[in-house]
């Protein structure tokens, strides 16, 4: 596993309080993690903040699973 | 009781009567305040007035959106550390007739009174719930539920600030964070204090308490609301108009 998918899954654990098993690449944030709409604003956020990048609206709403966010983030790094 | 000792409050239009009334009894429960306002030197005077301690200032203009996107910042800054407590007290009228009333009279009025309370609660929120606590506690105006002729434009405003209060409140309570209104009735301020005595007096008798509000009137309610003691309290509005209107 990629060290940004390892930072990802760390932040969805201690973000919303989950077993470290549960947060699969496939999880969704709000079916499967038990996120609310405001849980899945601040996961956008905190990602925003420990990979130093911007995710605009548009984007944030497409990430719905762990493996969303990990695309996401890594796609921005490398860019 | 209501002691804020280590909280940082940032307060909007806090060179005005209310606004310095507000920072002021902050202060004094423990706070470190910082008064955001148009006049530097009323705001430096202020900042003298509490003795220079805890005090801090930062000038700006809530008719522009950059200022007042950028104002959380600035005062946590100047605090050296996250605003805890945010009162949207800033506002301005431009009285007028409807009929008569200009298109700037409007916009400017829900631009300043309405528009940058949202812009600094958005910015307020990030940081409060990643803490899981905070206080915002807007200043409408009985007004805003009772109308008044001459002032579509401010009562529009002050009204669509309880709307607003309520539904940020449903958003960001479940992290802790309250946000309340206090809607002042009449009080004695500069603003008021040209009035002729027959209309204040007018306006006296019809307020069952028998006086016009004082600025300390409006703080303690505000402290109230910034307090712990507070913690099962949002969405509401608190009236305080001598009874002036009993909603």
């Amino acid at each position: 596993m990629s060290e940004i998918a390892d930072k990802v899954k760390k932040i969805v654990v201690e973000h919303l309080g989950v077993e470290e098993s549960k947060v699969t690449p496939e999880a969704s944030f709000i079916d499967d993690l038990g996120a609310d709409s405001l849980d899945t604003v601040e996961l956008v956020m905190a990602f925003e903040e420990a990979f130093n990048v911007e995710i605009p609206e548009d984007a944030a709403e497409k990430i719905a699973t762990v493996k969303d966010a990990i695309d996401y983030i890594e796609k921005q790094k490398a860019a | 009781m209501f002691k804020l000792d280590g909280k940082v409050a940032l307060v909007t239009g806090a060179s005005g009567g209310i606004g310095s009334a507000i920072a002021a009894t902050l202060h004094a429960q423990g706070a470190t305040v910082v008064l955001s306002g148009t006049r530097e030197e009323a705001l430096k005077e202020q900042v003298a007035a509490l003795g220079g301690v805890r005090a801090e200032y930062v000038v700006a203009n809530l008719s522009d959106a950059a200022e007042a996107d950028a104002l959380i910042g600035k005062a946590e800054e100047k605090a050296g550390a996250p605003v805890d407590i945010l009162i949207n007290n800033a506002g301005l009228t431009r009285d007028n007739l409807a009929l008569r009333m200009k298109d700037d009279e409007w916009n400017q009025v829900l631009n300043v009174d309405l528009s940058s309370p949202f812009r600094l609660c958005r910015a307020a929120l990030k940081g409060m719930l990643r803490r899981r606590a905070g206080r915002i506690v807007n200043i409408a105006s009985v007004v805003g539920a009772t109308g008044n002729a001459g002032q579509a434009n401010y009562s529009a405003a002050k009204a669509g600030m309880v709307g607003m209060s309520k539904s940020l409140a449903q958003e960001v309570g479940s992290r802790g964070v309250t946000v309340n209104v206090v809607a002042p009735g009449f009080i004695v301020t500069p603003m008021t204090d040209v009035l002729p005595d027959a209309q204040k007096e007018k306006l006296q008798s019809q307020i069952p308490l028998g006086r016009l509000g004082k600025p300390e009137d409006i703080a303690a309610a505000v402290l109230y609301l910034c307090s712990d003691e507070a913690g099962w309290v949002t969405g509401s509005t608190l009236h305080v108009n001598g009874g002036m209107a009993m909603i």
